[in-house]
C-alpha cells in the first residue's frame, strides 16, 4: 500500500494565476491512497459522477444540506463512506438527496450532486436495487404519463371545472401567444387543479392569447430523470416535443419549477427548443395589467422552490408578485432565496416519502412548516406544484392545522383579482 | 430446462370499462389495455428459476394488436425469447380461445415447463392455466407461490385455504398457474426495453382460429349491493370524520 504524501506544488498555474504552496491543494486531488479506493473508484467511474472524486471533505456541504438537518445525510458523508468501502449504489444514501442543489452551491471543489445522483441511481436502477415505490411512480409515468397512476384520457378534465374558457391547441387548430404547460399535479392532485384553475382565471382575465395540450400532454419528466430514469425522461420529452411541434405559439408557460428546468437545459437537447418562462416571471411582467380589488389582510411567507430558485436564479418574480398584492406582510423566513430549505418533493422525494421515514426523523415539509409557523406566517405562499400537498400534509402532521394556510402565489392573485370568491384560509 | 410464459395484456382499470349500455356489449376497441399482472408475476418467477438453476425463458403471446411492448418488457427483465402468435385476433378475444392457440402452438414445442397468471381480471377470471393443461393433457397446478427446478421435475409450493401451503414435487412437462412470484416483479427501464426494441427480434408465428365452444352472455349488471356494506357519503370532510370513527369503534386507531 502507497504511503500518502503531501501533493502541494511549489507553484501551481490556475486560470492564468500562480497559486503558491498550500494554496494550490484547493485545486489539485488530495492524496488518499492510504485507502483501498476501489469502492469509490467504481462510482466515480460512472460518467456523471466523477465529480464525487474531489470532495476533500470540508463539511461545507453538511451545513446546508436540508436532509443532514433530519438525518445522517450529506454529501461530505457520502464521499467518505464511499471511500471507506460501502457503496453508494446499495447505500439507503443514494435515495436521501433531493437535488435541492444546496450543496454545490457551497462546494468549493464543485462536487456535483445534480450530475452525480441520476448516473448513480441509473446504474442502481438497472440492478435493480431501486425502492418499490419509486419503481411504481416510474411505472405509472411510462403507462399513463404521469407519475400518481390516473388516467390520461382525465388529463384535461380538471379545465371543466375551471370556470373560464381553457383552449387545447388540437381543437383551437390556431397558433397561439402561449403555450401553457400544465404538468401532472397541476391536472390532477385536488389541490393543484385549484391552483391550475385560478392560474386559468387569472390568464382570461388578462385577456391572455393561451392554449393548452390537453391529453397531448405528458410529465415533463425531469424529476424522473433525477430519480435516476433517464430512458423514461428521454421517452417523455420526444413525446411532449413532438405533441409541441404540431402548433404555432410564442412562447411556452410553466406551472411547475421541474418542467421549467426540463425545458430550459434539457429539452433543447432533443430538438425542443422555444423561449419558456414560469408562470410567476411571466405574470410579473404583466403586473401592469393586473386590477387587484381585494385585500389580503395576512401575514405571508414564501417558500423558494429549489427548481426556480437555486438550479435557475429566480427569486424575484414571485416576490414581486406578491409584493404586489394589497394588504398582505411579506416576511422572509431565515430560509430563503439562495439558502431556502426544500420541500422534499425534488430528485423522486415525492414519490420516497415511505422508504425516507426510515432514514429521518422528520419530513423535509415538516421542517419547513415549523420554521413558517415560527415566523408566524399566517399563509405559507408557494409556486410548485409538489408544494401545496407536502406542505398541507405537514401542516396537519406537526400539529399546526388551523395556524398556516398553503397556497399557490396563482391563487393569492386570483383571490385579489377577484376572481375566486374564497380564500381558504386555515381556519 | 425450457420454460414458456405465456402472457397477455387487460383492460386497464384506470380507465372506466367502456360499455354499451343497450345491449350490454364490452366495447373492446375504446378500452386501454395493460399487462396482466399475474402474467408479470409468472415471469419472475421463470426468470428466478433460471437464474438458480439456469433455463431457457420463452415469453409468448397472443398478437391483440398491442403484445410487442409486453414482449420487448420481457427480454429486457432477461426472457431468451420472446414469440407472438399472429393471426386475426383483436382484444375481445375469449380466454377459451386464446388457451386453444397457445396450446395448438405449445403441442408442437418442447416446453418442461408452462407458467403463467392463475388469473386474470378479464373473462371469467382469467384461467388460461387449467385451460392450456386441460387441452394438452397435461398435469396442472394452481394458487402456486413458488417453483424450483430438482433432478428432472420440479418442487412448487401451492396454497391452500386457512394459510395452508403444501410443498409438491411434480415431474415436467407440467403447466402451473402462478399466484405470486418469490420476490416482486423486476423493473425493465425504459432506456433498456427501447434498446432491447431496437436490437432483439419477436419471432412471429401464424396461429390459425380455432373453433371453441363459446358462452353466450345473457345479461350485464352491476353486482346489487348486500346489506352488508356501508356505504359513506358526502363530501371529504365527512367521509373522512365516518371513516376515522369506524376505525375509532372498532379500537383499529393506535395512539
Amino acid at each position: 500500500m502507497q504511503k500518502a504524501k503531501a501533493i502541494e506544488l511549489d507553484v501551481a498555474v490556475v486560470d492564468g494565476v500562480e497559486l503558491k504552496g498550500s494554496w494550490n491543494r484547493m485545486f489539485e486531488p488530495r492524496a488518499i491512497s492510504e485507502y483501498d479506493l476501489s469502492v469509490l473508484e467504481e462510482i466515480t467511474a460512472i460518467p456523471g459522477a466523477e465529480s464525487l472524486g474531489y470532495c476533500y471533505q470540508c463539511g461545507k456541504c453538511t451545513g446546508v444540506c436540508p436532509v443532514d438537518t433530519v438525518g445522517d445525510y450529506s454529501p461530505r458523508k457520502i464521499f467518505r463512506r464511499t471511500q471507506l468501502g460501502i457503496s453508494l449504489i446499495d447505500s439507503p444514501d443514494l435515495w436521501l438527496c433531493t437535488t435541492c442543489r444546496n450543496c454545490l452551491r457551497v462546494c468549493p471543489k464543485e462536487v456535483n450532486m445534480i450530475d452525480i445522483m441520476p448516473a448513480v441511481r441509473e446504474q442502481a436502477v438497472l440492478e435493480g436495487k431501486a425502492p418499490e415505490e419509486l419503481l411504481t411512480a416510474f411505472e405509472n409515468t411510462a403507462r399513463y404519463g404521469n407519475p400518481i397512476g390516473e388516467s390520461p384520457r382525465k388529463r384535461v378534465e380538471w379545465t371543466k371545472s375551471a370556470g373560464v374558457p381553457i383552449p387545447i391547441m388540437s381543437q383551437k387548430k390556431a397558433p397561439v401567444d402561449v403555450l401553457w404547460f400544465v404538468e401532472c399535479y397541476p391536472s390532477y392532485h385536488p389541490r393543484g387543479k385549484q391552483a391550475s384553475a385560478a392560474l386559468a382565471r387569472i390568464f382570461d382575465a388578462l385577456h391572455i392569447d393561451f392554449g393548452i395540450l390537453g391529453n397531448e400532454e405528458k410529465c415533463a419528466g425531469d424529476s424522473q430523470r433525477m430519480a435516476g430514469e433517464h430512458g423514461l425522461f428521454e421517452m417523455l420529452a420526444e413525446h411532449n416535443i413532438k405533441m409541441l411541434s404540431k402548433y404555432s405559439f410564442n412562447q411556452i408557460v410553466v406551472t411547475d419549477p421541474h418542467a421549467y428546468n426540463a425545458f430550459l437545459h434539457e429539452y433543447p437537447k432533443y430538438g425542443g427548443e422555444w423561449p419558456v418562462q414560469h408562470y410567476t416571471q411571466y405574470l410579473s411582467e404583466h403586473l401592469g395589467d393586473i386590477q387587484f380589488t381585494r385585500e389580503i389582510p395576512y401575514r405571508v411567507t414564501f417558500h423558494d422552490p429549489c427548481y426556480l430558485g437555486r438550479h435557475n436564479g429566480e427569486y424575484e418574480a414571485p416576490r414581486r408578485l406578491l409584493n404586489a398584492l394589497p394588504g398582505m406582510e411579506l416576511v422572509e423566513m431565515g430560509h430563503c432565496r439562495e439558502t431556502s430549505y426544500c420541500c422534499g418533493g425534488g430528485g423522486g422525494g415525492m414519490w420516497l416519502d415511505s422508504f425516507t421515514r426510515d432514514y429521518a426523523s422528520e419530513r423535509l415539509s415538516e421542517r419547513r412548516v415549523r420554521e413558517a409557523v415560527e415566523y408566524e406566517a399566517e399563509i405559507l405562499a408557494v409556486t410548485c406544484p409538489y408544494e401545496v400537498p407536502r406542505f398541507e400534509d405537514a401542516v396537519k402532521s406537526t400539529g399546526n392545522a388551523g395556524k398556516l394556510a398553503v397556497m399557490d402565489i396563482a391563487e393569492l392573485l386570483a383571490y385579489s383579482m377577484g376572481l375566486v370568491d374564497s380564500l381558504a384560509m386555515a381556519n | 430446462m425450457r420454460i414458456a410464459v405465456l402472457m397477455k395484456s387487460v383492460p386497464d382499470l384506470v380507465e372506466d370499462i367502456a360499455l354499451d349500455e343497450d345491449s350490454g356489449q364490452v366495447l373492446f376497441d375504446e378500452m386501454t389495455y395493460v399487462p396482466s399482472e399475474w402474467d408479470d408475476q409468472a415471469l419472475e418467477e421463470a426468470l428466478l428459476i433460471k437464474e438458480e438453476s439456469g433455463a431457457e425463458v420463452t415469453a409468448v403471446t397472443v398478437d391483440t394488436g398491442d403484445s410487442d411492448n409486453i414482449l420487448f418488457t420481457a427480454l429486457a427483465k432477461g426472457a431468451d425469447h420472446a414469440v407472438k402468435l399472429v393471426g386475426d385476433y383483436d382484444p375481445s378475444l375469449t380466454n377459451r380461445r386464446r388457451a386453444q392457440i397457445f396450446a395448438d402452438y405449445l403441442r408442437d414445442q418442447a416446453f418442461d415447463l408452462v407458467l403463467s397468471g392463475v388469473q386474470a381480471i378479464d373473462d371469467i377470471d382469467g384461467q388460461v392455466p387449467g385451460l392450456v393443461a386441460g387441452i394438452m393433457g397435461w398435469p396442472h397446478a394452481s394458487v402456486v407461490t413458488e417453483v424450483h427446478s430438482k433432478d428432472k421435475g420440479v418442487v412448487l409450493r401451492q396454497e391452500y385455504a386457512g394459510g395452508l401451503v403444501a410443498e409438491i414435487e411434480a415431474s415436467t412437462p407440467l403447466v402451473i398457474g402462478i399466484q405470486a412470484a418469490r420476490k416482486p416483479p423486476r423493473y425493465a427501464s425504459i432506456a433498456k426495453v427501447r434498446q432491447v426494441a431496437k436490437t432483439q427480434q419477436i419471432e412471429e408465428v401464424e396461429a390459425e382460429s380455432p373453433d371453441v365452444p363459446t358462452l353466450a352472455v345473457r345479461r350485464f349488471y352491476k353486482p346489487v349491493a348486500s346489506g352488508h356494506a356501508e356505504m359513506i357519503d358526502g363530501d371529504v370532510e365527512e367521509v373522512a370524520s365516518r371513516i376515522i370513527e369506524i376505525l375509532q369503534e372498532r379500537n383499529l386507531l393506535r395512539r
